[in-house]
């Protein structure tokens, strides 16, 4: 298809999903904490901007509700409540060192261009003017996906749960034009509760481990009980 | 008020009121009262659509057939007995300085809202409010987990709250190529194309290629939740590390909700597809699960853990046998269900007592509860045996259905299922004949234990072994009509 042949509003639209997957790369790649959230919260207002544009060229006016909780949840609290936990801990200015980012890169154009692959029956059925980027919201889906493998970082995989979120949350809206209003709520609570309950989680986990690699989340796994067979007394386990 | 708004927004009202007074000694006779309440109206509902069948509620936002209503009121139940269980247990794990004040109230308030989140994704009508309310059953238990706050709960919580939360994410996508498919067939601008019975009505109608792509998502999702070999890493974790009673509404209850959720999505792909995709994926899905969930029967050291194993076997069973489909196997997978429920729970309420008597959940400092306390020894020995599929359980019979079902359509199937049989007798008793018959260690002391909730759980599986009683037997018969077209009787 040619793209000069779309409407300004629907190049718009493909304009801004393509800067969305631009995020989730830079996500990706970004091994401090801080322009990670920045990035997160950069993604949220990029999504916002799409679904209101999408609002606008559909006729759907409940989709700027949708717009308006994408910036409300998305832009400024979450992004505001990981800022903010990652201040308290101290770990705001860490940086994690990622093994082979290249490679990391390669394998997220890889999945980019699988997510086309995937799309391509979904995309011959659609008549809607956004179905040019459904490939992208599985992209992001994808690319958040291999965000939480790739990072150890308790911070770096909350923002992969949420951009997985985002990708979503995309999709519904290229797709369908969006969920119906009681679902996008009720995936909106469950966001917000999510990440409160990630909060309380970074303080436990600060607590118990001293630090917030995921990597130290090793005592419970069939491999560990048998290369170290347990000291005697079963630790805390024991009466008082 | 119809009989579901109550049996909803009773743990919804008891879990917003626990949230204030849930530390007191009197929150956890509450708790108790809210379970009984919800336990009463849930049954006098499925009463209700016993006798006049299938209703949508005014809105469609809920739709109880016999298919939901009979795990709402098994859900209601096993929730009830567990909370008199969970009373006097949770008062015990305070007088033991292992739980503040603080983290009993959260522990009950999140109870009952855990029950509303199961109760509203069995009844609700709309397959984005399932969605919702399975993360948000997720959402509430994952403090649970960590109420101890010892280095391994959290973990445990950590590995659930990740692994369930991305793994549910692929349900929500799944659910919105099903939207898409709808969208496509009915129109868009409407806002009742989520709703389950309308999808039902249009099934045979929806695009194939997108539906059998979501149920990929879909199966990935929720068999994460499911607990499904390969994604079911969180399990074992998430079911040991938290408080027992927990551990029994997770493994008796939770994993139900989203097998259901799998099922009635089944219902709709089978229609669309007219091909046997989605059963053939449950069936590999289901036993893969229950052949390695019984190898690792074998090589447990923690008792919680041993029997979340034999959770993650008796899931893979239902899964595949629902994915067998035809009448007999799925009669057998309801009925699977229920027992299950009841005999899971049962032992893991029983090893709660177990544990408190040893004091640690690691098998081989459990020795000799027969001797010490004849209740519990008994208890955990006839709910193994039960749990195992010994006659004359219910298990047995649910099992025996099973494989005469596979018999009849896969006769080679029959020879894993049976060796899986096997291999899970063996690993769950080569644990537990030490537990119950070993020489006790000096100095073990009888605790107080409430084996009543045990007693009625294993008496009901022992009657549904024996005979299963004409109204219940119609009544998973009017289900599996409902799923598999035909009746099995």
């Amino acid at each position: 298809m040619d793209l000069s042949q779309l409407s300004l509003y629907n190049q718009a639209i493909i304009l801004f999903a393509a800067l969305v997957l631009f995020t989730s790369f830079i996500m990706l790649a970004q091994a401090r904490m801080l322009p990670m959230i920045f990035a997160f919260a950069w993604q949220g207002m990029l999504l916002a901007v799409v679904t209101a544009l999408v609002a606008l060229v559909s006729g759907h006016p409940h989709l700027y509700i949708s717009a308006a909780l994408t910036v409300a949840l998305k832009v400024f609290l979450i992004p505001w409540l990981l800022y903010r936990l990652a201040v308290k801990l101290n770990i705001h200015l860490e940086a994690e060192a990622i093994k082979y980012p290249s490679l990391l890169l390669l394998a997220g154009a890889g999945l980019v261009i699988f997510s086309y692959y995937v799309a391509l029956p979904i995309v011959h059925l659609s008549g809607l003017a956004t179905r040019n980027t459904i490939a992208v919201s599985i992209a992001v889906v994808l690319l958040g996906m291999l965000l939480m493998i790739a990072r150890k970082k308790a911070v770096a995989q909350v923002i992969g749960f949420m951009s997985i979120e985002n990708g979503l949350f995309f999709s519904a809206v290229v797709s369908t034009y969006g969920m119906p209003l009681i679902v996008e709520l009720g995936v909106a609570f469950d966001v917000l509760v999510a990440a409160i309950l990630f909060g309380v989680f970074f303080f436990h986990m600060s607590e118990s481990f001293d630090s917030l690699d995921v990597d130290q989340l090793t005592r419970l796994s069939e491999v560990h009980e048998t290369l170290f067979p347990p000291e005697e007394g079963g630790g805390e386990e024991e009466h008082p | 008020m119809t009989l579901l708004d109550i049996t909803l927004l009773s743990p919804l009202i008891g879990g917003l009121l626990l949230v204030f007074i849930g530390h007191r000694p009197i929150g956890g006779w509450i708790n108790v009262a809210v379970g009984a309440v919800t336990f009463a109206t849930s049954l006098a509902m499925a009463l209700d659509v016993f006798a006049h069948g299938p209703t949508l509620s005014s809105g469609r936002m809920f739709y109880i057939d016999a298919f939901n209503v009979y795990l709402v009121t098994l859900t209601a139940f096993v929730g009830f007995t567990t909370s008199i269980f969970s009373r006097p247990y949770m008062r015990h794990e305070v007088e033991r300085g292992r739980l503040t004040d603080g983290r009993l109230r959260l522990y009950h308030s999140m109870y009952q809202g855990f029950q509303f989140a199961m109760l509203l994704a069995l009844s609700t009508n709309n397959l984005g409010v399932l969605w919702v309310a399975m993360e948000a059953a997720t959402l509430t238990t994952v403090l649970l987990v960590s109420l101890y706050r010892t280095p391994e709960s959290i973990e445990a919580a950590w590995k659930y709250f990740i692994l369930c939360g991305v793994g549910i994410a692929q349900a929500l996508f799944g659910t919105v190529l099903v939207y898409f498919a709808a969208e496509q067939k009915l129109g868009g601008g409407r806002d009742d194309t989520l709703l389950w019975t309308v999808l039902h009505d249009s099934a045979a109608s929806l695009d194939p290629t997108v539906l059998s792509l979501a149920f990929v998502f879909l199966l990935v999702g929720y068999g994460t939740k499911v607990g499904l070999v390969p994604l079911h890493a969180w399990l074992p974790d998430a079911h040991s590390e938290g408080p027992t009673p927990m551990s029994a509404v997770l493994s008796g209850l939770l994993l139900n909700v989203a097998l259901y959720a799998l099922v009635r999505l089944k219902m709709l792909v089978d229609a669309s597809l007219h091909t046997h995709l989605a059963g053939y994926l449950m069936m590999g899905f289901g036993l893969v699960s229950f052949m390695v969930a019984g190898l690792f029967l074998h090589r447990q050291h923690d008792i919680k853990r041993m029997y979340s194993y034999s959770s993650i076997e008796h899931m893979g069973l239902m899964t595949y046998a629902f994915g067998l489909g035809g009448p007999l196997a799925t009669f057998g997978a309801l009925l699977h269900m229920t027992v299950h429920s009841l005999t899971k729970s049962a032992i893991f309420i029983t090893v709660g007592h177990a544990c408190q008597l040893a004091g640690t959940q690691r098998i081989d400092k459990i020795r000799g509860l027969i001797r010490t306390q004849p209740a519990i020894g008994w208890g955990l020995l006839i709910g193994t045996v039960a749990i195992a599929g010994f006659p004359p359980f219910g298990v047995f019979t649910s099992e025996f259905l099973l494989l005469t079902a596979t018999m009849k359509s896969w006769p080679w199937l029959a020879v894993p299922l049976l060796v899986g049989f096997g291999v899970a007798f063996a690993g769950l008793f080569r644990h537990l004949h030490p537990m119950v018959y070993g020489e006790p260690p000096p100095g073990q002391q009888p605790v107080h234990a409430n084996m009543i909730p045990v007693m009625v759980h294993l008496a009901l599986v022992l009657w549904l072994g024996l005979s299963i009683p004409g109204f219940l037997a119609r009544w998973f018969e009017q289900a599996t009509v409902l799923i598999s077209g035909g009746s099995p009787l």
